[in-house]
């Protein structure tokens, strides 16, 4: 039925443009899965703003159905389904500091299993694409729940937020570079065990005037307004 | 209505310095921007001269740009949402830029972002579009460290208050500054700090009335 499907196994990063009104499902193979998450516009330089994102729709999380913003004010995706209602976008990507409570890893020891950080894994991604370190943004942390303590100054992170088979799905808005990494997520206290995601992509379905995504919010709506007309 | 605004009231050195006069003294006119080189072991502090009004602030190694400040690593590490005394001011490599070693506002925000026309018309609507906006000062002030697009990160907002709930919502309240608070950063090593006085004339973050910032410096 889809397109295609391709599966990112857990500790892994990968790339991928997508074109313009695919529905792109992420389903996570194991439980507390996490998958860091950038999406780049279609001339390469427009990025994922999580600031942005967050204050036009007044929320500190992403769930559907969110429109994910960019800096210059586009509609990127629009995060249409989900089997979760919180998607973390507050934690950032881990680095390979956050990997040394694992030990030592190496390729000479581990081979494929070699771990490495979100951080490197999307630099990696970024640069395949001419991009790089310098285009790095906050990520939307798929399948992970960072929360806040009512005065601010707690952040906790919720294990066991995700099981396997759960989903998110992201309706492209534009012809988008979509980075991932299956790293865990950094402020996991889990043992290594970084589940895997399954990608599929299929065809959107025409957008009529009372998608939820359109109708969620003014902001919302204009977005993806914005982004018709950048694309028209 | 155009507020009166007062001459600023004369600062004094940091605690334990205080006879020491600061080397460097500008005021940031409203809506306009600074870029300010801040060697290892200087302060800088940056104050609210009429209260209310934010301070959009971007940090970078000065050495290597790509080595810039990181809302989200930030928050992380110090397991906090809002920056005050004692927040280490991280890079997207993990290094500490600066630390801020004093407050007398008590917290700042670090996750809303700066405003820009695009995401101003996103808010607010097509009629705001030409308005001026934070990311044309930083992009006009930081042209001349190399600092382009591309190396625009998520910022800081200095004086200003957004407060996230424990369930997942986020709002925008008036300030929690006043007149002559201030906030003061000690380099980690030589930065580049990248401001914007934010001429945000939609929402609360300036009280509606963007006012002037003072920039004073102490290093040798």
């Amino acid at each position: 039925m889809s397109l295609y499907a391709h599966e990112i196994p857990g500790g892994a990063a990968w790339s991928t443009p997508v074109r313009a009104g695919r529905l792109v499902t992420l389903t996570a193979l194991g439980d507390d899965a996490n998958c860091s998450t950038l999406i780049v516009g279609a001339d390469r330089v427009d990025r994922m703003n999580i600031p942005d994102t967050l204050k036009a729709q007044m929320s500190a999380r992403i769930l559907p159905p969110m429109v994910l913003m960019s800096d210059r004010g586009l509609a990127l995706a629009s995060v249409v389904a989900s089997s979760l209602d919180w998607h973390d976008c507050l934690g950032g990507f881990g680095h390979d500091a956050h990997l040394a409570r694992f030990g030592p890893s190496s390729y000479q020891a581990d081979r494929n299993e070699w771990r490495r950080s979100a951080h490197t894994g999307l630099v990696t991604e970024l640069t395949k694409h001419g991009l790089g370190e310098r285009d790095l943004h906050a990520p939307v942390n798929f399948f992970s729940r960072v929360s806040i303590g009512e005065d601010g100054s707690s952040l906790s992170f919720a294990p066991g937020h995700s099981v396997a088979g759960d989903t998110v799905t992201l309706r492209t808005e534009q012809d988008v570079l979509i980075v991932v990494s299956t790293a865990p997520h950094p402020m996991s206290v889990a043992a290594y065990a970084p589940a895997g995601v399954r990608v599929t992509v299929d065809t959107a379905p025409v957008v009529g005037p009372d998608d939820a995504s359109y109708v969620f919010r003014a902001e919302s709506a204009r977005a993806l307004e914005m982004t018709r007309r950048a694309v028209a | 209505m155009t507020a009166v605004h007062t001459s600023p009231a004369v600062a004094a050195g940091p605690a334990g310095n205080p006879a020491n006069g600061p080397v460097h003294d500008a005021t940031i006119g409203s809506g306009d921007g600074a870029l300010v080189r801040v060697p290892a072991g200087g302060r800088l502090r940056i104050v609210d001269l009429f209260g209310n009004q934010a301070a959009d602030t971007l940090l970078y190694d000065a050495d290597d740009i790509d080595n810039r400040y990181s809302a989200f690593d930030t928050i992380r590490e110090q397991g906090a949402v809002f920056l005050t005394t004692g927040s280490r001011l991280l890079s997207t490599r993990l290094d500490e830029l600066a630390v801020i070693t004093d407050d007398t506002v008590g917290r700042h925000d670090t996750i809303g972002g700066a405003c820009a026309q695009e995401s101003n018309v996103i808010r607010y609507g097509e009629h705001v579009r030409h308005q001026h906006a934070c990311r044309q000062t930083f992009l006009a002030y930081g042209a001349a460290a190399g600092i382009g697009q591309r190396e625009l990160g998520h910022n800081i907002n200095f004086f200003m208050n957004v407060p996230v709930t424990s369930a997942g919502g986020l709002q925008f309240d008036d300030g929690l500054s006043a007149p002559g608070k201030y906030v003061e950063l000690t380099a980690s090593r030589d930065i580049w700090v990248l401001l914007s006085n934010c001429p945000q004339l939609n929402n609360p973050c300036n009280g509606w009335d963007p006012t002037p910032l003072q920039l004073l410096g102490w290093w040798s």
